[in-house]
């Protein structure tokens, strides 16, 4: 069936399931690039990339190219990376610093706002044309904001603030930044940027699911259970041994000991993870005791004590993030079609902290969130399969339905499972994007 | 200079790529040396595995890892297996340094799994240390032509 209206679209979120289409259907995939990609707050960069005035590196909002930049003026801004003329594609590299962009094709040229500045051969044109008009431009975003470093960008001119569409998801990345003692992170350690044949949903979908290591991850497990666990030759690697054989946790632990929290736009964590004495950066970790000293040292054992006890572990930004404080992993997912996604994990270091920290957090990024991993791996099959199935013509529904009747209000707005199985947070994306997609 | 003459080393590199082409894994692990490394690096010119992420890099006891995993029984990013086929050539000896000769060649490894057939190719260096009548892998280094582009996941080590 055609979609004609928002009623249409609302038979296909039902409590407890979706209907297979939202993730296989071409024309709901173009109104979500309209309704979702093409309205609310996008994550596009961090501060760290653009440093100084001049400052630009290419980004994504949907299936847009844009550029993010910082003007001689310190603003940031970002704008399409198009040329106002015929069209061609303006800035080729992925980061840099330039003063103007000149196009390749006829050298129309703009300022790092956009705006277009000089137009060779500028005869004839017929009254229509204004190289002043805002639109006859790289176009710019029409808002941009950031939070604690983090750049987001909408295309819709009027809406919510970025605080206000983040909520109390805010706190998550406090959690980022607050972990470093200068209290600044960058982006750091280079990219791993994977693909796959699946919708873009399916990623977020599966960032909180804690009900999928056992199964996913089970060469993984099985792999790592069988390393001993004495000292790695250099150091490297063990953190993420220690994870992987982590993700092979009995159920009960799952259920006992970890949750998950959802809040409004499609917002969640998984949380309580991290008790250090089960994990990675375990407190007695040599590293990791430089590291409380370097804390306390700046900030003083309360502080330390206070930031310390945040035990997040993936936090999803709905439509296009998810990201964890423990390791300073940080995904951004870009659909490109209806059933391929593409997803770039970046890495954060923290400023003041011990360099071994950063060391891991790449050998982290390597064993497990690597495109040559030996976890990712596995679930990248998975989102293939999935896009199988669901593209498939089988059962018409998806459940997502397990821990619905115990779903409860949280104390900060939101809604919480009863245990970190519960797939609360696919509900509560759902209920999103419902609002979205069917939004005047 | 090496007793080992430059037909050693090239059936050396051809029997290392015969190993995993056959997915032999463990024969593959018992070419490397007990602190032997094995690095893909994500970015031409990469200096640091430590403070830049790599494809793959792994010490022995991570490449051993790697190792019981492709054998594992429920490796669902193997299932169905990729199939392999490599071809090795301008192998040169760049260097000999305490006894571990490094050398260069070039390769092209096609990867076929559920209907789809990759095409990946570059550089491999190659640290060989004399062992008996063959050689032992110091460290073995994979420069992928495309090291930096977008990629669906990778499985099988090079
Ligand atoms: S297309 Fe850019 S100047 Fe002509
Ligand atoms: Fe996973």
């Amino acid at each position: 069936m055609p979609l004609d209206n928002a009623a249409d679209i609302s038979t296909l979120v039902q409590p407890g399931r979706v209907h297979r289409r939202v993730y296989g259907d071409p024309e709901i995939f173009e109104l979500e690039m309209e309704q979702i990609f093409g309205r609310v707050w996008i994550y596009v960069g961090h501060e760290s990339q653009i440093r100084n005035p001049g400052d630009f590196v290419t980004t994504r909002l949907g299936r847009r190219p844009m550029v993010l930049t910082r003007h001689t003026d310190g603003e940031i801004h970002v704008i399409h990376n198009q040329c106002a003329h015929r069209g061609a594609m303006v800035v080729a590299e992925d980061a840099g610093n330039a003063d103007e962009f000149v196009c390749c094709y006829h050298g129309w040229t703009y300022d790092t706002t956009g705006k277009l500045i000089r137009v060779p051969l500028q005869h004839g044109y017929p009254s229509h044309f204004d190289p002043d008009d805002p639109d006859t431009a790289m176009v710019r975003a029409p808002r941009v904001d950031s939070y604690r470093g983090f750049i987001f960008a909408s295309l819709a001119k009027d809406g919510p603030s970025l605080t206000d569409f983040l909520g109390y998801m805010t706190t998550s990345f406090d959690d980022m930044v607050d972990r470093a003692p200068d209290g600044e992170i960058e982006i750091a350690g280079g990219v791993f940027k994977h693909a796959f044949d699946g919708n873009w949903k399916l990623y977020l979908e599966n960032l909180c699911d804690a009900a999928h290591p056992l199964f996913v991850h089970q060469s993984s497990i099985e792999a790592a259970s069988e390393q001993d666990d004495g000292a790695h030759s250099d150091g490297a690697g063990e953190i993420a041994v220690r994870q992987m054989r982590q993700n092979g946790a009995p159920y009960k632990m799952w259920q006992e000991q970890i949750g998950i929290w959802t809040y409004p736009n499609g917002h969640s964590f998984l949380g309580d993870y991290h008790d250090d004495e089960k994990l990675v950066a375990a407190k007695r970790n040599k590293v990791f005791t430089e590291y409380i000293a370097a804390m306390e040292t700046k900030k003083g054992k309360e502080e330390t004590k206070r930031v310390l006890e945040v035990t997040r572990w993936n936090s999803n930004i709905y439509p296009n993030i998810s990201f964890m404080s423990q390791f300073r992993q940080f995904r951004v997912v870009h659909p490109v079609s209806v059933n391929r996604t593409e997803v770039f994990n970046y890495m954060f270091r923290m400023k003041g902290a011990p360099e071994k920290m950063f060391e891991d957090t790449v050998a982290f990024s390597n064993v497990t969130n690597g495109t040559g991993s030996l976890v990712l791996t596995d679930d990248l099959e998975t989102y293939g399969r999935i896009g199988v199935g669901v593209n498939s013509g089988g059962a018409e529904w998806i459940e997502i339905g397990r821990g619905y009747e115990t779903d409860s209000p949280d104390s900060h707005g939101g809604v919480q499972g009863k245990d970190s199985t519960s797939e609360v947070y696919i509900r509560n994306m759902y209920d999103a994007w419902l609002g979205y997609m069917t939004a005047a | 200079m090496s007793r080992l003459a430059p037909d050693d080393i090239c059936a050396f590199l051809i029997n290392e790529a015969r190993t995993l082409d056959e997915r032999r894994w463990e024969d593959w692990l018992s070419l490397f040396a007990d602190d032997g490394w094995y690095w893909v690096p994500i970015e031409e010119g990469q200096t640091d595995p430590r403070t830049t992420v790599s494809l793959m890099y792994d010490d022995r006891l991570l490449l051993e890892t790697r190792v019981r995993r492709l054998k594992a029984g429920k490796l669902h990013a193997q299932s169905p297996i990729s199939r392999t086929t490599r071809t090795i050539g301008n192998v040169t000896v760049e260097d000999e340094t305490n006894g571990v000769l490094t050398i260069r060649s070039k390769f092209q490894m096609i990867e076929y799994r559920r209907n789809l057939q990759r095409l990946f190719g570059g550089t491999l260096l190659h640290g060989l240390a004399e062992d008996g009548d063959s050689f032992v892998i110091c460290w073995k280094k994979v420069e992928l032509v495309n090291c930096d582009s977008m990629m669906d996941g990778l499985n099988v080590p090079f």
